[in-house]
């Protein structure tokens, strides 16, 4: 099977065509401001660089950034409502209470709460009232709102106030965006609410950007399958992915970790991944990121998704460097992408990381002239510092004192020189486009979410019957069997129906079965 | 009056951090508890702190808590006055003045609620507690081992029902509430267990909402000064870690409104090869290693993540998580044979005896 990844990030867009378990080409391409050329330049210089015909690419895989950086930096993000269906509980805390404002301000805030909602044993808290909802449509329709995030109490126990309250909507906004949070998060009202929230002011800007790749493939002449890498590693669809833009979230620390797994063939080191802004540290743990255990916070909203636990410096190629009394000063400001003008060695006037690289004869990069004026003792102190804010964030990521090795990856990664904090470092090849390769590589995967009575037969039984159904649903998803690997075991008691009724989820993930 | 302190509503995320610990794997996740308290702060001024010896001995003072199983908690959001509804209901039910507002249990999200009825009465709030930590019933307070009535109690839930008990027992009231609570959706809010401030001055554990506040606190500058967190919490607590490992099987039954159920480790780096079990009702009751029964309540067993030391309920607990287990002193009132009988790991149905860790 040749596959390319694809990694669109905020500076770079990287690609590499794979064939097999072997990378045949890699390459960077700038993001453009319609992400279309970016990706279309991207590909093409790829098709290119791996001599192959766009019509021998069995499938696509995409990696981006971009509906995290749109959450993070508050921008294309539609006017959103978010109803929540409890009253007369919940109106303690109203949908958003936890937001930061800015971000509150940059999606118009509107939050209404509304009869409806569950019990934890599935009775009805209060019915769904028609009539208060079209009112609420009414008002939605009156602010211009075209994308509502619905969110009833217990809605994992039981979806049907969610759908009820979908279909109403549906009827009197023809046309409206509408997620149940019940599709995306899990119990814990206030961190589903926030996902689905995120995810409804994102739905504008995904048809635009699944749009976007779409036509770039076709462009570019490949005709096969297309895919979206999410925040677990494995794949989605592209339609599935218009509808869920929140699932990409920390897709990119994913596939950048299990890239550099994959070109270093090592299994448990501690990886940091250099851009042009910022350095991400995490650990590696049997290929795969470890998860963060604590919610976590995407733009100051707290989630309750399955992350890697990521640590982020200020600490890029295009950092700017400056000496202000005797100290020398790394980031955390960054000329970013447009270190192609503005970076000394390329003729601009800001004197970076990269500059200080190329000074000190390490790396060959644009005009070497242009940086003969830095000292040697300049040049060392920078490294230093460089060193050491490294050496911090690597101890931070560290899981043992055992000396575990650092896979360094990312087009920052130029700025490391010699081992970290006394760690061994990795540079694999192809290290400036791991993201790409994480992204190829993504995994397929299978899931259950069942009842059983465990009154019938067993816990033991039940969990294995599950693991099996799981296995099952990943290999016919297109993953190899013998990679497969459970996941995810969770069962929930459901306490309202005899037979100790319990609620089993698994997920199995493996490699993409490569024919 | 002399305050030891003043609560604004950014004081509230130590105390929430500090409560998580404390809270020993249940009491709820008190993220909830936290936004109610900031949101009432912000809307009826600070929080006034006070040692108990301040008080007159002839004070009226009544703690508030939050019953219920802690997923509820974390999914259906209190309609915002149950708490405040409870507390003036008790208070004309008593006919007359309440003086201030003691915090039931200092573990989980109760060591938030009490901010949020002191900020909405104006009154102050008493540093200390029933429990020194989390315990699953509500007869499981130090005040009812100083002879303590829970009732008259008032119940309220978000609906607007409210339901007064008065009980033969603290043991009943717990039955009566608990079935209440069931039947209210698996959450009701509280005033209870009114007594003196001579009474309270011998019957509660003291300090324990300066210790959550220093706890958070421990946790923040660990985190800051690149300090390794779960050693220093280790450190202020006087506490032991137990175990580090990995989640490898967590099994969960719901029994009578509670989150009962056991989760099964194996060690990494200096415990590897070996096993630890654990078993919660709410709350962590008891830890096996290698088979062998460790530690019991009622000291404490509080688990944290292994990387930031931040504390991990039972509710949260996951495949695969990589987890330090803590275990730490309880309060010496508890290790009376009455305060045994109360919350010894008999009384949750265990077949073992209190075991002493911490060799007293």
């Amino acid at each position: 099977m040749i596959r390319i990844g694809i990694d669109v990030g905020g500076t770079n867009t990287d690609a590499v065509v794979m064939d097999g378990a072997t990378v045949i080409a890699g390459v960077k391409a700038a993001t453009t401001a319609d992400v279309m050329t970016g990706v279309v330049n991207a590909l093409k210089a790829v098709l290119e660089a791996s001599k192959m015909e766009a019509s021998a690419i069995d499938v696509v895989m995409i990696g981006t950034t971009h509906f995290t950086n749109a959450v993070v930096q508050r921008r294309d993000l539609a006017k959103t409502a978010a109803v929540r269906l409890g009253l007369p509980a919940t109106a303690s805390l109203p949908p958003m209470v936890d937001w930061p404002e800015d971000l509150k301000a940059a999606i118009g805030g509107t939050g209404y709460l509304a009869h409806g909602g569950n019990e934890f044993d599935g009775r009805v808290i209060s019915p769904l009232d028609e009539a208060e909802l079209l009112g609420i449509a009414e008002d939605i329709k009156a602010k211009g709102i075209n994308t509502i995030a619905i969110t009833s109490v217990f809605s994992p126990v039981t979806g049907e106030f969610e759908k009820q309250a979908g279909e109403i909507f549906a009827k009197a906004l023809p046309g409206v965006h509408i997620t149940l949070s019940s599709d995306i998060g899990r119990i814990g009202l206030l961190e589903r609410e926030n996902a689905a929230i995120m995810n409804a002011c994102l739905r504008d800007l995904s048809r635009h950007v699944i749009e976007a790749f779409r036509k770039a493939i076709t462009e570019t002449g490949i005709k096969g399958r297309f895919y979206l890498t999410q925040n677990d590693g494995t794949l989605m669809d592209a339609a599935f992915a218009e509808k869920f833009p929140v699932l990409t979230f920390a897709s990119g620390p994913t596939n950048s970790m299990r890239g550099a797994a994959f070109l270093s063939g090592v299994a448990d080191a501690i990886v940091v991944d250099i851009g042009g802004t910022t350095s991400d540290v995490g650990s590696l743990h049997k290929g795969f990121p470890r998860q963060a255990t604590v919610a976590v916070e995407v733009g100051g909203v707290r989630t309750n998704f399955r992350m890697p636990d990521v640590f982020s410096i200020g600490l890029g190629g295009g950092s700017h460097v400056v000496e202000t009394g005797g100290a020398i000063k790394v980031g955390p400001t960054s000329v970013g992408y447009r270190i192609v003008t503005e970076a000394l060695i390329f003729g601009g006037k800001t004197l970076t990381t990269s500059d200080v690289v190329v000074a000190s004869g390490r790396y060959e990069l644009g005009d070497k002239s242009k940086v003969a004026h830095l000292t040697p003792a300049f040049i060392a102190s920078t490294q230093a510092r460089i060193m050491s804010m490294l050496e911090d964030c690597v101890e931070r990521s560290r899981l043992s004192p055992e000396p575990l090795p650092v896979i360094v990856v990312g087009g920052g990664s130029i700025l490391v020189d010699g081992p970290i904090g006394g760690l061994e470092v990795i540079k694999p090849n192809h290290f400036a486009v791991a993201n790409a390769v994480g992204a190829a590589i993504a995994q397929v995967s299978g899931e259950v979410d069942r009842v059983y009575a465990l009154a019938e037969i067993g816990r033991d039984q039940a969990l294995a019957d599950a693991k099996d159904r799981a296995t099952e649903a990943a290999v016919s998803a297109g993953a190899l069997r013998s990679s497969i690997e459970i996941v995810d075991v969770e069962d929930v008691p459901l306490a309202y129906l005899p037979g100790n009724a319990t609620r089993v989820r698994v997920k199995a993930v493996g490699e993409l079965h490569v024919g | 009056m002399k305050f030891l302190r003043t609560i604004h509503a950014e004081d509230m995320e130590d105390i929430a951090t500090g409560g998580a610990i404390l809270g020993t794997g249940g009491g709820g996740d008190p993220y909830v508890g936290k936004l109610m308290a900031q949101q009432a702060i912000k809307q009826y001024g600070p929080v006034n702190l006070v040692d108990i010896d301040e008080l007159p001995d002839d004070a009226l003072v009544v703690p508030v808590c939050m019953m219920g199983a802690p997923t509820v908690m974390t999914e259906k959001l209190p309609q915002g006055e149950e708490l405040i509804n409870a507390f003036r209901a008790l208070e004309q039910l008593l006919g007359r003045k309440i003086d201030a507002v003691l915090c039931g249990e200092a573990g989980g999200v109760n060591s938030t609620t009490p901010f949020v009825v002191a900020a909405m009465a104006g009154l102050p709030l008493v540093d200390g507690d029933g429990m020194g930590r989390a315990y699953p019933e509500l007869q499981m307070v130090t005040f009812t081992m100083h002879g303590v009535s829970a009732t008259p109690m008032v119940l309220c839930d978000d609906k607007g029902n409210s339901l007064v008990l008065e009980t033969v027992s603290n043991a009943w009231t717990e039955r009566l509430a608990r079935a209440a609570t069931v039947e209210m959706g698996g959450s009701a809010l509280l005033a209870f267990y009114s007594m003196s401030g001579a009474v309270a001055k011998k019957a509660i554990v003291r300090g324990t909402l300066t210790l959550c506040s220093e706890l958070g606190r421990t946790l923040r500058e660990a985190k800051a000064g690149h300090v390794d967190p779960v050693n220093a919490i280790v450190d202020k607590l006087d506490a032991d870690v137990i175990f580090h490992g990995r989640i490898k099987d967590i099994e969960r039954r719901t029994v009578g409104g509670f989150a009962r159920g056991t989760a099964r480790f194996e060690g990494v780096e200096e415990w590897k090869g070996h096993s630890f079990r654990l078993d919660f009702q709410n709350e962590f009751l008891m830890a096996e290693r290698d088979g062998e029964i460790i530690v019991t309540t009622p000291d404490l067993i509080t688990v944290l993540d292994a990387e930031s030391g931040l504390p991990v309920t039972a509710d949260a607990l996951r495949y695969g998580l990589r987890l330090k287990a803590l275990a730490m002193p309880s309060n010496p009132q508890w290790l009376t044979p009455a305060g045994i009988d109360l919350v010894g790991p008999r009384y949750f149905g265990y077949d073992t005896d209190y075991r002493e860790y911490f060799g007293r």
